[in-house]
């Protein structure tokens, strides 16, 4: 046990000591925190006008999230969520943890209007599945050609992952009561189904199906990172559903001011111009420059969206069904 | 004070029941700990109960597997003395140390749709393999486990002194009299505790059940574990489900040791064996083919990772050094943890070997059946009033990570130090060789090899594991494996992979070490 305590005072030894400056603390997910996401940037640009120490905790992805501040309730040291999408937001503001935010966003570049009191958007993309044209030169055009043809797909599990649980909630919004007749038909295309994101698409990339639930932005950044112009995301006739992110500050924060300051910082031109090209997702307010060079228009076919308040009932009627489809 | 037989000093009952006190606190308590967090109460959905049958299945499958082929592999391994023998050895357990992300993709890359064998196939004319399916689960447990299986027997092997080879050589027995007088025994003594490793580690299986077993089919109580507390925050499912969990383990580890019994193989020289009986070139041609091709199922997957590591090894990015300084760090701290813990349990289940002696040892291997997500936010909930669980991240991932290494290295050293007991036991009382002296004398000396062993899998298992550290790890405090998530997440594929590669690497020379130095003797 020594070694234990010797080596948890090595490794508390960190920088968060140096108090002089409040602190803000802002939990979300990890790869918003990692080196490669778009934190970094964030709490540079945020410190140098704040007088404040902006500090990230990072916590499994979106759903992971929820979990930890319900788990942490009202003695969390967080003082701003930011991660979530609006398929949990409900579950959200009935912790009842959450307090408005009183800002009225201006510029937003959503496809949706946006009223939501508690939380307010930072980034948006829309599920699509990529392929790859060297391979697949003509993708199916929607839901029932893809459930009739041979084309392989990986997608990822609803129980444990965000996109996984959007690919459940498109389905859902398209065909209502024939989802099940969808997924039965989908069944013999998903080769797989796994954990996060970050399996599904490593696999793809290994060849192992010719299409996997991910983004339209996904190939921007095979063009912008990679020079690479084989992948492409398949547009599809029903619309594409959208994951808008969002960011909500603590009702028991002890530095509200700082959370209002940071939550309006979100939605200018220095935070959301980090998003592009580290998020890899649209920002909520276009950066005056416009998006990269290699990012493409946003698809403008028809946005889908379950309501954030339908979306818990939905997700459970739509999860049943998806496990008695596949289960079989 | 040379009364034996089922005495337990009392420093041997303080330090084991310290060690257990530890382990249940672990399992149990932070089971407790959710149900307590629990808002209301809710019991088991018909959908668990799937979730059991399937986990116990493919549980069932891939250990049986893995255990029957590591019963030849070990023979072979035992038998022979060639060149490189070694250095296979310790390679042929890389895959078990490996991140279960990486050593997926090595498979794939092997036996999946665009991988190796399919284009072989296709060059033949035929389609590509499915990997995807119950088989492809159990294709992936024993490509893990095989070499754990081949290790825990081979260690069993060893300790079958050269003398009695010699004498079975001077009897005039042949290879069926050796196998029923001196290999039956030792299997005996060793299989039951080999099968059940393997099956514990597959009942915890999540990703690799998921990823490979093709869709919801294949749900393992971990993953219903996950839905019950990320999806419907259930906390008083996910407790349930992993005490559901801790019992079908413990059930396994109790019918295990039960049918366990000690060979008594007697004490020898530690002269290299000499293997008369084995000397036919069927024998050895046989041995040979097997070991080839064991080796190819285990080392192809292996050298993908480490060509497609190696472009980006050079230009990995600054934040990924750092985090494998911390992993290092992480599995130093761990390792010393499961050997403080492995070796008074150890010496406790020897010590009330005639009543209860196995349930001791049994406590030990119940961390391996805990859920990760379990214990991770029990310790969270448990922690969290009093400090900072972000701040404490790595000491407590060292912490579990030796808990989860535990029942390996207890699996390793409680039959070798029941080994020198019985074969030296009497001659220390005798000498009243007691507390830290027989430690010290007996003990250590004797049990060198072993204890590298199992210090070496604590080490590589730490180094390589996610652990808990994904629950709650600030942006500086990341893991080798934790970075290597994050590359993924961040598209960065090369990147990736060379750090999966540098993860590789030092699960490997951490394995060596400690496992090199306890086998310094052996082939002197």
């Amino acid at each position: 046990m020594r070694y234990l305590f010797l080596a948890a005072g090595l490794l508390a030894a960190t920088p968060a000591f140096a108090q002089d400056k409040p602190t803000l603390t802002v939990m979300t997910y990890d790869s918003f925190v990692s080196d490669w996401g778009p934190g970094p940037a964030v709490e540079a640009a945020f410190e140098e006008t704040c007088g404040c120490d902006l500090k990230f905790v990072g916590s499994g992805d979106g759903a992971a999230l929820l979990a930890r501040i319900r788990l942490e309730g009202a003695r969390s040291e967080a003082d701003v969520v930011l991660g979530l999408d609006t398929n949990l937001t409900a579950a959200a503001v009935d912790t009842g943890l959450f307090a408005p935010h009183g800002i009225t966003p201006e510029g937003l570049s959503l496809p949706i209007t946006w009223d939501d009191p508690v939380f307010l958007p930072f980034d948006w993309g829309y599920f699509a599945f990529v392929h790859d044209t060297t391979k697949l030169a003509t993708p199916p055009a929607d839901f029932r050609a893809l459930g009739a043809s041979d084309v392989s797909i990986i997608i990822q599990d609803p129980r444990s992952s965000t996109p996984g649980l959007g690919l459940l909630m498109w389905v859902k919004t398209v065909y209502g009561d024939d989802a099940p007749a969808i997924w039965e038909a989908l069944s013999d295309n998903i080769v797989t189904v796994t954990k996060g994101w970050s399996e599904a698409y490593g696999l793809f990339l290994e060849g192992e199906a010719d299409m996997v639930l991910s983004y339209t932005t996904s190939p921007a950044y095979h063009r912008i990172a990679e020079q690479d112009d084989s992948k492409a995301a398949a547009e599809f006739a029903e619309g594409h559903y959208l994951q808008i992110e969002v960011a909500g500050k603590l009702a028991a924060s002890d530095q509200p001011e700082l959370a209002d300051a940071f939550l309006a910082f979100m939605l200018t031109e220095e935070f959301q111009s980090a998003i592009p090209t580290t998020n890899w997702m649209y920002p909520a307010v276009t950066p005056a420059a416009g998006l990269p060079d290699g990012f493409g228009a946003p698809y403008d076919g028809t946005p889908l969206l379950t309501p954030a308040a339908d979306a818990p009932a939905t997700r459970a009627v739509a999860l049943d069904e998806w496990l008695r489809a596949l289960a079989q | 004070m040379a009364a034996r037989a089922g005495s337990v000093t009392r420093r041997v009952a303080l330090t084991g029941g310290l060690a257990a006190g530890v382990i249940l606190l672990l399992v149990i308590g932070s089971i407790v700990a959710v149900a307590f967090r629990a808002e209301g109460w809710s019991g088991l959905k018909p959908s668990d109960w799937a979730a059991l049958r399937f986990t116990v299945m493919q549980a069932v499958l891939s250990s049986v597997i893995s255990v029957g082929l590591a019963i030849p592999v070990a023979r072979a391994l035992a038998r022979r003395q060639f060149r490189g023998r070694s250095a296979l050895i310790t390679l042929l357990g890389a895959p078990f140390i490996l991140p279960v992300i990486v050593a997926v993709f090595g498979l794939l890359a092997v036996f999946g749709r665009s991988g190796i064998a399919s284009q072989a196939l296709g060059w033949l004319g035929l389609p590509p393999l499915s990997i995807f399916g119950l088989h492809g689960v159990v294709l992936a447990h024993v490509f893990f486990n095989l070499p754990l299986a081949v290790r825990l027997i081979l260690q069993g092997w060893m300790t079958v002194p050269a003398e009695r080879f010699r004498l079975a050589a001077s009897l005039g027995f042949g290879a069926r009299d050796v196998a029923r007088h001196i290999e039956w025994p030792v299997l005996r003594e060793v299989v039951p505790g080999a099968l059940m490793a393997v099956f514990l580690i597959c009942t915890t299986s999540f990703a690799v059940a998921l990823t490979l077993g093709g869709g919801p089919r294949a749900t393992t109580i971990e993953l219903a574990i996950y839905q019950a507390f990320r999806f419907d925050f259930d906390l008083s499912r996910a407790a349930l489900l992993a005490l559901l969990q801790v019992a079908v383990s413990g059930t396994a580890a109790l019918i295990a040791l039960r049918i366990a019994r000690p060979a008594g193989q007697g004490g020898g020289l530690d002269r290299v064996s000499q293997r008369w009986d084995a000397a036919t070139s069927a024998a050895k041609a046989t041995d040979a083919a097997l070991l080839t091709t064991v080796a190819l199922f285990l080392l192809m997957p292996l050298l993908i990772i480490v060509l497609r590591g190696v472009p980006g090894l050079f230009n990995l990015p600054a934040p990924v050094f750092a985090a494998a300084g911390r992993s290092v760090l992480v599995a130093l701290v761990s390792t010393a943890l499961t050997i403080a813990l492995a070796l008074p349990l150890a010496a406790l289940a020897y010590g009330m070997r005639a009543r209860g002696g196995k349930v001791v040892e049994g406590l030990g291997y119940l961390t391996i059946a805990a859920s990760p997500l379990v214990i991770g936010t029990g310790l969270f909930i448990v922690l969290f009033p009093f400090a900072n669980p972000v701040a404490l991240a790595l000491p407590v991932t060292a912490l579990v990570n030796a808990a989860m290494a535990l029942p390996f290295a207890l699996r390793v050293l409680a039959p070798a130090l029941a080994g020198v007991e019985e074969g030296y036991g009497r001659l220390a009382d005798s000498l009243r060789l007691t507390g830290l002296a027989r430690l010290r004398l007996l003990w250590l000396p004797r049990l060198r090899r072993p204890l590298g062993f199992a210090a070496g899998l604590a080490a590589a298992l730490s180094m390589g594991d996610l652990g808990v550290v994904a629950l709650f790890a600030d942006p500086e405090g990341a893991t080798l494996p934790l970075v290597m998530y994050r590359l993924m997440a961040a598209y960065r594929t090369e990147d990736a992979a060379a750090a999966a590669l540098l993860l590789l690497m030092l699960s490997l020379l951490a394995f060596w070490v400690f496992d090199r130095g306890g086998r310094m003797d052996a082939d002197a």
